[in-house]
């Protein structure tokens, strides 16, 4: 990791003032900076200004956080999306886990060919991928045929698209591999005679997984949770392709917005109460885990 | 590592199942591709290559073509220098605050691409400038360059250090042996970078969306097709060919990644794919 080979470096060479890392990184941080942290800073003070007719009043109210936090619209729409991002987030991580187990444990030197296998769809036409969900999902789509055609159904299934459920299917597809990888790196790193010496000392595979493999993979496990939890609130395209008008999201109102709309700061107090919202939930999961784990530890 | 024990039985019909699901609508695309009918369904009807012809005679999909190349040409090309710059620098040298300059550098993977898009679309909205390719590779080279950083990352660490210094140690200059050295042993890992790059910017979205001016990328292009029930399947034809395109880039980014672990550290187990790299940035 980073940051125990900075320690290490930074002891090897006793060198305190050396520039040269800085400057070969600075090129990499200002593009960062300009392009990331300077516009983020502008769409949070875009957030604070109304906007009147035909123009932007560059005045600082907090006018737009009043309504995004309580006209019902706003309110239903954020739940929702945390509600579907949550949902997504348990769905694809509990899926993984048994795949990156799999994969670390079982993979033997075809792990390289296995990864592989499972992150290249996910490179690829990404539209048409969503899109294709609403072949499979829809009335007379490839899962109603299929089911009817074996005799499973008799009336084709209509929760399944349109709604929140399509997107949780969606998404959970869609980011499957931004969970099994960070799993993944965490499995592999665990000590197998470690697991040798439980069974030695007579645990089962129950308490072998629960006190040795899953504990172990929490950073894993953490990880995946954020990765898939924080851009899936955001998510854009599914919800708009396959969610009808009860699956829509926050990131479809945002883009309203600043587009039909025309409200361009509205919808830039929508994303930075978005953000602020996603952090804390994020920062509050750390917490509970840290905590957590202090506990067992 | 213990590779002695067999997989469960149940585990590995699970591996096979979680894989149908993950491939099922890459499975489907050529179906419908190639399908004789004018409607996205089953059952399917008989073997047409029409929907290509399509393709080729719809100009304003060419267009498309020729902008979303052109940027993601651009992007691959930008975003592996800027990577080269930080991954070099965060494994060689000693950087105050490294840990946070490189996490900042990596926060793209994780914010939502629309926060990504409408904050660039109000810089670019307040500055009073028009929207254009350009505005577009702003955007891509920001969320490919974390890929690049992790994937070049990879291959600089695992660098061994005592090449350089013989380098060093007979006379060559820092510059030259960064030249004659360095470059040479990362040049796969920089390929590679430059591929990934390349196919995420060419089917990237969201982004080029809010950030395209009268000039539509490819996936915009689709994404205004969508709505029309008659363009499907050419849609279909086209996701088709952009899949097999993707594969193949991916595949030989792929192979160059072994081949850069194998020779800068003989270990080609070194590792696991492109994405472990981007993985194991993330931390």
């Amino acid at each position: 990791m980073q940051a125990g080979r900075t320690v290490t470096r930074a002891v090897a060479v006793p060198m305190a003032r050396d520039w040269r890392g800085l400057l070969l990184i600075s090129p990499t941080l200002v593009y960062a900076l300009t392009m990331l942290a300077a516009p983020l800073a502008l769409l949070i003070i875009m957030s604070l200004w109304t906007q009147d007719v035909i123009e932007i009043r560059r005045t600082i109210s907090l006018d737009n956080y009043r309504q995004v936090f309580t006209e019902p619209l706003y309110r239903v729409l954020m739940a929702r999306s945390l509600l579907i991002a949550g949902v997504v987030t348990l769905v694809t991580v509990l899926l993984a886990y048994p795949i990156a187990y799999f994969v670390a444990f079982y993979g033997g030197k075809r792990r390289g060919m296995w990864l592989l296998l499972i992150t290249i769809p996910f490179w690829t036409s990404y539209l048409v991928r969503i899109f294709l969900w609403k072949v499979i999902l829809g009335y007379n789509g490839v899962l109603n045929s299929g089911l009817l055609g074996l005799g499973l159904i008799d009336q084709p299934l209509t929760f399944i698209l349109y709604n929140a459920n399509a997107v949780v299917i969606t998404l959970a597809h869609a980011w499957a591999p931004f969970a099994i990888l960070p799993l993944y790196v965490s499995l592999s790193r665990i000590d197998h005679s470690l697991l040798e010496a439980a069974r030695d000392l007579g645990d089962g595979p129950v308490r072998r997984f629960l006190r040795i493999t899953l504990p172990l993979s929490m950073p894993g496990l953490i990880a995946a949770v954020l990765i898939v939890f924080i851009p899936t609130v955001g998510d854009y395209v599914t919800p708009r392709l396959l969610g009808g008008t009860d699956g829509l999201m926050i990131a479809n109102m945002i883009e309203v917005q600043f587009g039909k709309a025309n409200n361009a700061p509205l919808g830039a107090a929508l994303a930075t109460s978005a953000m602020l919202i996603v952090a804390s939930v994020a920062l509050l999961f750390l917490w509970l885990n840290q905590r957590s784990l202090r506990r067992v530890g | 590592m213990d590779q002695s024990q067999r997989a469960p039985g149940g585990l590995i019909f699970y591996a096979l199942v979680y894989l149908l699901f993950l491939y099922a609508p890459i499975l489907l695309l050529p179906l419908f591709a190639f399908n004789d009918s004018a409607v996205i369904a089953l059952p399917l009807s008989g073997f047409t290559l029409r929907w290509f012809d399509v393709l080729w005679d719809t100009t304003a999909l060419h267009a498309a073509l020729y902008n979303s190349l052109i940027i993601a040409a651009t992007t691959s090309v930008l975003s592996t220098c800027l990577g080269i710059l930080a991954a070099r620098a965060a494994a060689r040298y000693p950087i105050p605050g490294k840990r946070g300059i490189v996490g900042f550098i990596m926060v793209p993977l994780v914010l939502p691409e629309v926060i990504v898009g409408i904050s660039l679309l109000v810089v670019l909205i307040q500055l009073g400038m028009s929207l254009s390719l350009w505005t577009v590779i702003m955007g891509h080279v920001l969320v490919c360059t974390p890929f690049s950083v992790a994937i070049l990352g990879a291959a600089f660490n695992n660098m061994d250090a005592s090449l350089e210094e013989a380098s060093m140690d007979l006379g060559e200059s820092a510059l030259g042996t960064f030249r004659r050295i360095i470059l040479p042993l990362a040049a796969p890992g920089i390929l590679a970078s430059m591929l990934v790059a390349f196919t995420i910017s060419f089917d990237e979205f969201i982004i080029a969306f809010f950030l395209t001016g009268t000039d539509a990328t490819l996936p915009v292009y689709i994404w205004s097709q969508l709505r029309f029930p008659a363009r499907l399947p050419g849609m279909m034809a086209l996701g088709f060919l952009m899949v097999l395109m993707s594969f193949a880039l991916l595949l030989t980014a792929e192979y160059l990644r072994r081949r850069s672990s194998r020779l800068i550290s003989g270990d080609e187990a070194e590792g696991a794919s492109l994405f472990f790299d981007a993985a194991s940035g993330m931390r």
